[in-house]
């Protein structure tokens, strides 16, 4: 099941400059033989290349993170669960019908010590593994199966772990027949009675009430690259500028990166990535990510059940912004 | 006075200060007389569509009606009493995009006359104590962001403390952008809330009016324990637009509708603006507690046996 992590990763449209210097340097380094004198060339590129790499990484753009995020080999929520336990057991269906794919949800060992719940949107790899996960968006049933495993986890005394990565709860017919807002709505609600502790990361796209649904948690953390907000970029650059290529203005705009959304109170957290993104190393990515989670929990483990409610409900109540006169 | 004079004096009449040519009405002044129903195309003398609660005598279309009419029209007379009337939102991301958003705000109050997208408060229903908020579509498309989210949630949090039912009038395109990810939360916010309100065993309900999507309804629009809906109104998640582009396929002409919701097991009922008042008005007392909740209440206060 685990995926080979020796790909290569695919440059994005930002990383171009870096693959065209990353190309240059080969060819020069494959005439070494014949042209000794040309090892000052090489090194000098090299040289080029690292700073041109450390600066390019450092001054990232939102919108080069948002590439980022969707990047089609960013390691998905099964890639995390694979390496995090690679016994790990799946569990399946609402019992009220039907089985989302986008919604993967398990039990994991995270460590000797710490067993937990854990569940995430999931995308698919390959074409057919896309169609089946409907490209990571939930249908109502997908949040109802994670109803169900909140519950379990509250039942059992489990400790729930949420992955966030998905462009938003699905927008469809049968979706919207079978009440997807009622869906997000009764998870929310739900959600702030759990007296376990719950983690949430944003691996990668955070996208609005699909990615709350699941994310209602007592941390947040974001891995580096990942972005989350109230609608797509695309979607906000239609509506607000009525123009689908002010993508770039609209991303500027909503502030969706971790970063931002560290210094506006929201999320506990940022993960640090491999240099690139984490598709540059899915087991380093996979490792960040777990030990943040279990440095989380131990910190959690320690308050009661009604504290642990209380926490997470407290952190909810203070996030707004206004002013009374 | 031969002709000739008498239009040279009537020149100098009009260019006389105090003389006044009285203009015809404005094309808004008849727009204010006349209103036009979207449905059947009548055309009302507003004045009696007032009297009508909005609603068209001949199609009985259901016009889209600002809060303070809502609260008119459901709460018993002078019996509202507003909570948090000056919140306002600040601009936390320094947001812009064509405009900015202290900009863009402060035309929606001039627009709607009102500060933000809610209004909250406590009233009397037929004699009935309590918690009513109503949204109005006017001021920012009825949007939430930390305003809303916070007035709604003090709402609530008031209900829980003085025992009150909760009404809560949705109208809403969903979450304001202009606040980005704080928005969004405001859904965690007010439903976390909610959770309180229904552990205490207080009593809910949804009304949904024309138009309610998005963040408001995955949030407190969809959590009464009764949801009603008047009827026409549209409520939905997605869009119309944003799922027919998703799945390329035609919707159905009454999509989204209240009857459809009702069709479809999301409303509990249906209900004309003309029985709103009296169908609250008997849930609020069907729900009644049995038992004096004010026995174990830690403040003592007892709501049990008033009308």
């Amino acid at each position: 099941m685990t995926e080979k992590t020796e790909r290569k990763p695919i440059p994005l449209e930002f990383e171009k400059p870096l693959q065209l210097l990353s190309e240059q340097i080969q060819a020069l380094e494959s005439q070494l033989s014949d042209h000794p004198e040309l090892e000052k060339d090489v090194d000098r590129l090299q040289d080029q290349y690292r700073r041109l790499k450390k600066s390019l990484y450092s001054n990232l753009k939102p919108i080069d993170h948002l590439a980022i995020a969707r990047h089609p080999q960013r390691p998905y929520t099964r890639d995390y669960f694979d390496r995090w336990d690679s016994a790990w057991i799946e569990l399946h269906g609402d019992r009220k019908g039907s089985d989302d794919e986008a919604m993967v949800c398990g039990l994991i060992s995270l460590s000797k010590d710490i067993r937990c719940i854990a569940l995430g949107t999931q995308k698919g790899r390959a074409l057919r593994d896309k169609q089946l996960c409907n490209f990571g968006m939930p249908q109502p049933e997908g949040y109802r199966k994670a109803l169900r495993l909140f519950k379990h986890a509250d039942k059992f005394g489990l400790p729930v772990v949420t992955l966030i990565d998905t462009p938003g709860a699905y927008p469809g017919l049968t979706a919207e027949e079978h009440n997807q807002a009622q869906a997000i709505a009764v998870n929310l609600m739900e959600l702030a009675g759990v007296s376990v502790p719950i983690i949430s990361v944003v691996t990668g796209e955070g996208g609005s009430g699909g990615a709350l649904a699941i994310g209602v948690a007592n941390r947040i953390l974001m891995l580096e690259h990942s972005v989350y907000s109230v609608i797509s970029p695309e979607g906000c650059a239609s509506i607000l500028w009525r123009s689908a290529d002010k993508v770039l203005e609209a991303a500027q705009s909503m502030r969706i990166t971790a970063r931002e959304i560290l210094e506006l109170g929201v999320i506990d957290g940022v993960i640090p990535e491999p240099l690139g993104g984490a598709h540059h190393d899915y087991d380093f990515a996979a490792e960040q990510v777990r030990e943040a989670i279990l440095g989380e929990l131990r910190k959690l483990s320690k308050l009661s059940a009604d504290a642990i409610r209380k926490d997470r409900q407290d952190k909810f109540r203070k996030i707004g912004a206004f002013s009374e006169s | 006075m031969d002709l000739k004079e008498w239009f040279a004096n009537r020149q100098k009449r009009r260019e006389r200060e105090d003389f006044v040519v009285k203009q015809p009405l404005s094309t808004e002044e008849y727009c204010a007389l006349w209103t036009q129903c979207f449905q059947c195309r009548e055309l009302l003398y507003t004045k009696e569509l007032r009297d009508s609660l909005h609603v068209c005598p001949k199609c009985q279309y259901h016009f889209r009606i600002g809060a303070d009419q809502r609260i008119e029209q459901l709460a018993d007379p002078d019996t509202f009493k507003e909570i948090d009337a000056t919140m306002t939102s600040a601009d936390p991301l320094n947001f812009v995009d064509t405009d900015t958003y202290p900009n863009r705000r402060r035309q929606a109050e001039q627009k709607s006359g009102i500060k933000e997208a809610v209004i909250t408060g406590t009233c009397k229903i037929d004699g009935n104590d309590a918690a009513l908020g109503v949204m109005d579509f006017a001021f920012f498309g009825g949007s939430m962001g930390s305003v809303v989210g916070e007035k709604v949630t003090r709402l609530i949090e008031k209900a829980i403390e003085e025992e009150l039912p909760l009404i809560l009038v949705s109208s809403s395109g969903g979450a304001r952008m202009q606040e980005g990810i704080l928005s969004l939360m405001q859904l965690a916010k007010t439903s976390s809330a909610l959770k309180d309100l229904s552990d205490r065993g207080l009593l809910y309900i949804s009304l949904l009016s024309e138009p309610t999507f998005g963040g408001v309804t995955a949030s407190f629009a969809m959590l009464g324990d009764i949801i009603i809906a008047e009827p026409g109104a549209r409520v939905g998640f997605a869009g119309r637009r944003v799922i027919e582009q998703t799945i390329r396929q035609k919707l159905p002409a009454d999509f989204q509708t209240a009857e459809y919701l009702l069709k479809h097991g999301q409303v509990d009922m249906v209900v004309e603006r003309s029985s709103l008042k009296s169908t609250i008005t008997r849930l609020i007392e069907f729900h009644r507690p049995l038992i004096a909740r004010g026995q174990t209440s830690p403040n003592g206060k007892s709501k049990v046996g008033r009308a």
